[in-house]
């Protein structure tokens, strides 16, 4: 008893400081956003004076509402597509044999690899010459592009999870490939398919370095690279109530996708399926 | 339903292992088949290759008539049992029973009938609503007998599908299996290795060794004249006893002394080439405490004295384990056998034990030298060169059909 409570009280605590080290800054940032502009350099943790101006503020751009329109548009977009293609290529990789699946797991790690900082002027030489520049399809692209590796190692983990005799009791039941994957396969690998739409989603959401290089207008500016842009917005004061708060709302629809989808992602759905 | 022939059916992998060697079986409709054999010995590929879940290298699958090797498992109508259940986890017991015939495209209301039927059968009807997690093995196991009944295929395959219950279970649901195949009169080819599922389940059995068939025949004909040594060890529980002997002037000479040939085994072993050494296999409910044995009877057999090593009494019967001196009968057969039993040693148990089951009202005490009498014209003769039972006249090595 004496030793399980103590490491028990060890782990909280680390837990604690842990939290605390994460939720700190998070904290700082929401705090700031609800500052008014003259206590904004005052540095108390809990603002004097709250005010929502900032927030008014932000809204009355039409350069972030464009921008929060094309994030999103775009994140979700890329998602659903790096998914579902992630999904069919993990499949097969976990489950087929065929020529080059090798060099195409290799490929697919060196994609993961590449620091993408080098690929950027390419890039943009590349989306200006076919014309992409500065389109939505041009950021969906290449976030589908280094999302795929991501998504294709966790998912065909996840399918090699899946006991391959329940495909065969498909086959038998009278299901076409298409079927057996369609009916039993996605619906197992479900909170593998979440778990990768999620980081899939970050990573898009999050991404500043690709839409600062292939973005110039509001045509497919995505919020980050607009939050960027609020330096010198206004002539007479900081922005950087602004930038608190569009960063606070920038937070907001990925805890709504994780809250959404946490329970969907709790493992063990594959729990009775065979001698248990 | 349907009868279902493999005619000459190999299986060759890439890599040239051969997994199953020029099968030929042919089903009866509505026949109960067990493919039987230790690990290994291609009754699996063979069940999966009817099942269309591997390819056939040579060789021709016949199902009703019909050639289905390029046919897909779906086009094949058969269902499958599986060891491991193979339940769709996310379904309920309902819709992983009403699963094949939702893919049938079958309405929504007939499905829910032959469902509830089939429940009503297997005795589901109040878990349909259930979780495959949240059901008892047993209860997994006729879920996935329904989801193979509800659609009346031409027949039923079924992979070992009671090796993961407990005994007690195995061997009720045994029975219900034995009923039910009896019930919806399908075509059934069942794969074990448990040779008692074997014997008690089927019409005709199918003994695999290494990929080849080693003899077909109804459980009585494989015990009573195995066509090998193989089978002679392989059917039957507590094992075949077997003993090497030396053939001298119409004389047997083994460790239990000196059998008189009777005159069926004599036609048998001189008209043919024997060889002077053999195998001689005894069966142990063909020996019995002598003092029990009236004297007519004894005439046919013969009789000798052991040691006693264990004594289990089992009410009924007794079987009592005799250390017998001398050597071992040597043959790859058995080697293999006792391979597959987890013994380094021939079946029977440790080295020079003779198993022996003999009447409860036997006297045999453990420790003590105990008069026994062998029903010498039950014993089996046994070529150690090749495994050959030279008992049996004319036995090919793959006999029935």
């Amino acid at each position: 008893m004496g030793t399980d409570s103590r490491t028990r009280i060890w782990w909280a605590l680390a837990g604690l400081v842990v939290c605390i080290y994460a939720l700190v800054p998070v904290l700082w940032i929401v705090s700031l956003s609800f500052k008014t502009t003259d206590t904004i350099t005052d540095g108390s943790f809990v603002p004097r004076s709250w005010t929502l101006d900032n927030y008014a503020q932000i809204f009355s751009l039409d350069l972030f509402t464009s921008a929060l329109v094309n994030s999103i548009g775009i994140a979700i977009i890329s998602t659903v597509l790096a998914v579902v293609i992630g999904t069919m290529a993990a499949y097969a990789i976990a489950r087929l044999s065929f020529p080059g699946k090798k060099t195409l797991v290799g490929v697919s790690l060196l994609i993961a690899m590449f620091p993408q900082i080098s690929l950027v002027s390419p890039l943009f030489d590349i989306s200006r010459a076919v014309g992409l520049f500065d389109t939505w399809p041009g950021l969906i692209l290449p976030y589908i592009t280094f999302a795929l590796p991501l998504a294709i190692y966790t998912l065909s983990a996840f399918f090699r999870e899946i006991p391959w005799e329940l495909e065969k009791a498909a086959k038998m039941d009278g299901a076409t490939p298409l079927q057996a994957f369609r009916e039993v396969i996605v619906p197992l690998a479900a909170p593998g398919v979440f778990t990768t739409a999620i980081l899939v989603f970050i990573f898009c959401w999050n991404d500043f370095l690709f839409a600062i290089s292939l973005t110039s207008t509001s045509a497919s500016q995505t919020a980050p690279v607009a939050i960027a842009n609020f330096t010198g917005a206004s002539q007479f004061a900081e922005p950087t109530g602004s930038i608190a708060a569009a960063a606070v709302l920038l937070t907001i629809p990925i805890i709504i996708f994780v809250l959404l989808f946490q329970r969907r992602i709790v493992a063990g759905l594959t729990s009775g399926a065979v001698k248990g | 339903m349907a009868d279902i022939v493999l005619d000459h059916i190999v299986k060759r992998y890439p890599d040239g292992t051969v997994a199953a060697d020029d099968l030929s079986i042919e089903i009866a409709d509505g026949e109960f088949v067990i493919l039987v054999g230790p690990s290994g010995c291609g009754k699996s590929t063979a069940l999966n290759m009817i099942a269309g879940l591997e390819d056939i290298t040579e060789g021709e699958l016949r199902i009703g008539g019909e050639r289905v090797n390029e046919k897909a498992p779906k086009d094949r109508d058969i269902a499958m049992v599986f060891q491991s259940y193979a339940l769709y986890p996310h379904m309920t017991v309902r819709e992983n029973m009403g699963f094949p015939l939702k893919l049938a495209k079958v309405d929504k209301e007939e499905i829910n009938r032959k469902v509830e039927d089939a429940a009503t059968i297997l005795d589901l009807t109040t878990h349909l609503d259930r979780k495959p997690a949240t059901m008892s093995g047993g209860q997994r196991q006729r879920v996935a007998m329904g989801r193979a009944i509800v659609r009346s295929p031409k027949a039923f395959l079924m992979d070992e599908p009671l090796s993961n219950l407990d005994a007690k279970l195995r061997v009720q649901m045994r029975t219900m299996v034995s009923k039910l195949q009896r019930r919806l009169e399908t075509t059934t080819v069942y794969v074990t290795h448990d040779q008692t599922e074997a014997m008690t389940l089927g019409d005709r059995i199918v003994v695999m060794r290494g990929g080849m068939i080693q003899q077909i025949g109804s459980p009585e004909t494989l015990y009573d004249t195995p066509a090998n040594l193989f089978v002679a060890g392989f059917i039957g529980s507590p094992a075949m006893n077997f003993l090497p002997a030396t053939l001298e002037e119409g004389v047997f000479h083994t460790a239990l002394g000196e059998f008189a040939l009777t005159d069926e085994l004599r036609g048998a072993l001189t008209s043919g080439n024997a060889p002077r050494e053999l195998i001689v296999g005894i069966r142990p409910e063909h020996f019995e405490d002598s003092a029990l044995v009236e004297d007519h009877q004894k005439a046919h057999g013969s009789v000798f004295t052991a040691q006693v090593e264990v004594l289990e009494s089992m009410g009924s019967d007794k079987y009592v384990y005799f250390s017998v001196e001398g050597e071992q009968a040597v043959s790859d057969e058995l080697a293999e056998l006792a391979a597959d039993a987890g013994t380094s040693d021939v079946p029977g148990g440790d080295s020079g034990t003779l198993v022996t089951r003999l009447s409860s009202a036997s006297t045999a005490r453990q420790g003590r030298p105990s008069e026994v009498w062998v029903d010498t014209s039950k014993i089996q003769v046994f070529d150690p060169s090749n495994g050959r039972n030279l008992t049996v006249r004319d036995a090919a090595p793959v006999a029935g059909g």
